[in-house]
């Protein structure tokens, strides 16, 4: 139950109120106050962080790559936080490298998804009618085939080089991204003001792009996010198998995948990989779950 | 009703006959020579050109895939190119183990999911909610593949209690199984405490509480069936993704199912496994949706009347567009 704030606003506040706010500086205000998304966004921006800048402080060759045998699964210690895998490499700068390469995938097959799943969405709800049946029977048909399967399908037929990685998890989740987007432009498409537009004569393309999808999008943003944290599982599931990230490239997913081979010795190899993984599709969630309520608009005052 | 499920099989085969087409054009355009992958590095090019021809690989692509989807329509899938079976026997065998890894996670799921929902909206903002809040949050966040690094570490090679490996007896499945549904039952719970949370919030639960029904029968016959909606959807939904995810767990705990044949096949470019795999895989899938549906119709008799009137419905879906 919310609490019944009795004390009356002060001038501040008052004047806090009458000041027009964007939508976007609104959502921004209800992110900050709600706690849970202030934990991922802080969790988040480490993650990014720290990842993102690995490449100054380690040297890819030497650090990453480099197997030092006589370190072999070295637990962890002072000099090397996390230990060393199986090669003797440090698990910690193999964490942080390949955790760059595992959002980078997951962020860019997003993009590139919610680009694709738009358009189709746009097109399929705005038109209605036989191009939205072409559409999404064309959709259904990739929705048959559970997405990381078809993901797995799409890797294996093309090299598993990085850029076809990320065209295979766009492809697995295009359809359900086009849905939502599809859903969203049903809604808004009916609603007055796009008819006030239309009735000034602006044609279907600056209905789509400047009027619906802006409005369309607010509310898929959190669904974006969390998107990425789905893509950078599937991501790791698929390297896990060997179908993704190749070695000696690490990647959480693979990492996990050599380290199982010693999981009779040693817990450290499979343990942290996990952890790093788990902590950014926390972060994710927290960060998606927040916009979700700064953005909806059914929650607005 | 019976109508609507035949049109829902019906629809089914335009479905399949797609996915078949996608799946058999992205093979055939693919890299790599089926008669090289049988006959290994060393065969000579007159065999080399002898077997495609055997194969009927220098036919044009179209004409292969009606050659093939001939045979499919009178139940003979081909014979694997890798093993040399007939991918129906293969199939007979590495099924069940898929099957019972999926519906068993989804069974899990419900078992565990809605009862835990249920206690948690009843409790809601207990210490013991707001630990599963965030317990519910990393387990949906947890790969189910490192979960099963996890307990295989802890319960085979510490404790020695579980088999790593396999699926032959009734204690290898256990882990399979709570691996590739512990996302599930994050996820759901969640979802059935929230529906929860709103249908006892409505007015005709407050006149059973009203009427002096005790709390466990309001619960149980008046809430219960209307807080399931959204669960079922979500549960139907995560029909995909345990199948799908059964792969990875196939490959974590050898067990030689569905998903482990897939990877095998695709490594090899074995086009009749890979086919066949896909097309029953999507048939499960459509059937399973469904069950979903029907499912609905169980649980909310609204939706039963509405199949009833059919015509109505009709004319509502082409008016709001369905989703």
């Amino acid at each position: 139950m919310a609490q019944i704030n009795t004390t009356l606003p002060t001038a501040k506040q008052r004047q806090k109120h009458l000041k027009k706010r964007s939508l976007w500086a609104d959502a921004w205000l209800r992110l900050r106050k709600n706690k849970s998304a202030v934990v991922g966004m802080i969790m988040l921006a480490t993650i990014l962080l720290v990842v993102y800048t690995s490449p100054l402080y380690l040297d890819y060759d030497n650090d990453v790559v480099k197997p030092n045998l006589s370190q072999t699964l070295k637990f962890p210690a002072e000099g090397k936080l996390l230990g060393a895998d199986e090669l003797g490499r440090d698990v910690l700068a193999r964490i942080l490298w390949g955790g760059r390469i595992s959002i980078t995938i997951g962020i860019m097959a997003m993009l590139l998804s919610s680009i694709i799943g738009c358009t189709l969405g746009a097109l399929s709800g705005y038109y209605g009618g036989k191009t939205d049946g072409i559409i999404m029977r064309s959709l259904d048909v990739f929705m048959a085939i559970p997405s990381l399967l078809l993901m797995i399908t799409l890797v294996s037929v093309m090299k598993p080089t990085l850029t076809n990685l990320i065209i295979a998890l766009a492809v697995g989740s295009v359809p359900s991204v086009s849905r939502m987007v599809r859903a969203q432009v049903l809604y808004i498409k009916g609603q007055e003001f796009i008819e006030a537009i239309r009735a000034q004569g602006a044609s279907d393309f600056r209905i789509i792009v400047m009027h619906i999808l802006p409005n369309a999008i607010s509310p898929l943003i959190s669904q974006f996010v969390m998107e990425i944290a789905g893509l950078i599982l599937a991501i790791s599931g698929l390297s896990f198998i060997g179908l993704g990230v190749q070695p000696p490239d690490p990647e959480w997913g693979a990492m996990l995948s050599s380290g199982r081979e010693h999981i009779r010795d040693v817990w450290h190899v499979t343990a942290f990989p996990g952890l790093a993984l788990v902590l950014t599709v926390v972060s994710l969630t927290l960060v998606g779950d927040g916009l979700r309520d700064a953005l909806d608009p059914r929650m607005k005052r | 009703m019976s109508r609507y499920i035949l049109k829902r099989l019906l629809q089914m085969i335009p479905i399949v006959i797609g996915v078949s087409v996608i799946v058999f054009l992205l093979l055939s355009l693919s890299p790599g020579d089926p008669a090289k992958m049988i006959l290994g590095l060393n065969a000579k090019e007159e065999e080399l050109a002898l077997m495609r021809e055997q194969l009927g690989l220098n036919d044009p692509i179209p004409l292969q895939y009606f050659h093939y989807m001939k045979n499919v329509l009178i139940g003979d899938f081909g014979t694997s190119y890798s093993t040399k079976q007939s991918v129906i026997e293969m199939i007979a065998v590495r099924l069940p183990p898929t099957l019972i890894l999926s519906f068993g996670s989804l069974l899990t799921i419900l078992i565990v999911a809605i009862p835990l929902g249920i206690a948690l909206a009843v409790k809601q903002n207990s210490p013991f909610d707001n630990i599963m809040r965030v317990v519910s949050l990393f387990f949906a966040a947890m790969p189910g593949f490192w979960i099963g690094i996890l307990m295989i570490i802890l319960f085979s090679v510490k404790l020695g209690w579980l088999p790593a490996n396999g699926f032959d007896k009734p204690s290898a499945m256990i882990m399979p199984i709570i691996c590739s549904s512990i996302a599930g039952w994050a996820v759901n719970s969640r979802i059935t405490r929230a529906s929860m949370l709103d249908v006892i919030r409505q007015d005709y639960i407050r006149t059973a509480r009203a009427k002096g029904l005790k709390e466990s029968v309001v619960i149980r016959k008046h809430a219960l069936k209307n807080a399931l909606l959204p669960t079922i959807t979500s549960v139907g939904m995560a029909v995909g993704g345990c199948f799908g995810g059964s792969v990875i767990m196939e490959m974590l705990f050898g067990i030689n199912g569905m998903g482990k044949m897939m990877i095998d096949a695709l490594r090899q470019k074995d086009i009749p496994t890979i086919m066949a795999g896909v097309i029953i895989t999507a048939v499960i899938i459509a059937v399973a949706n469904l069950l979903t549906d029907l499912a609905y119709s169980y649980v909310d008799p609204r939706i039963r009347s509405m199949y009833a009137r059919r015509r109505t419905i009709r004319k509502e879906v082409a008016g709001n567009g369905s989703n």
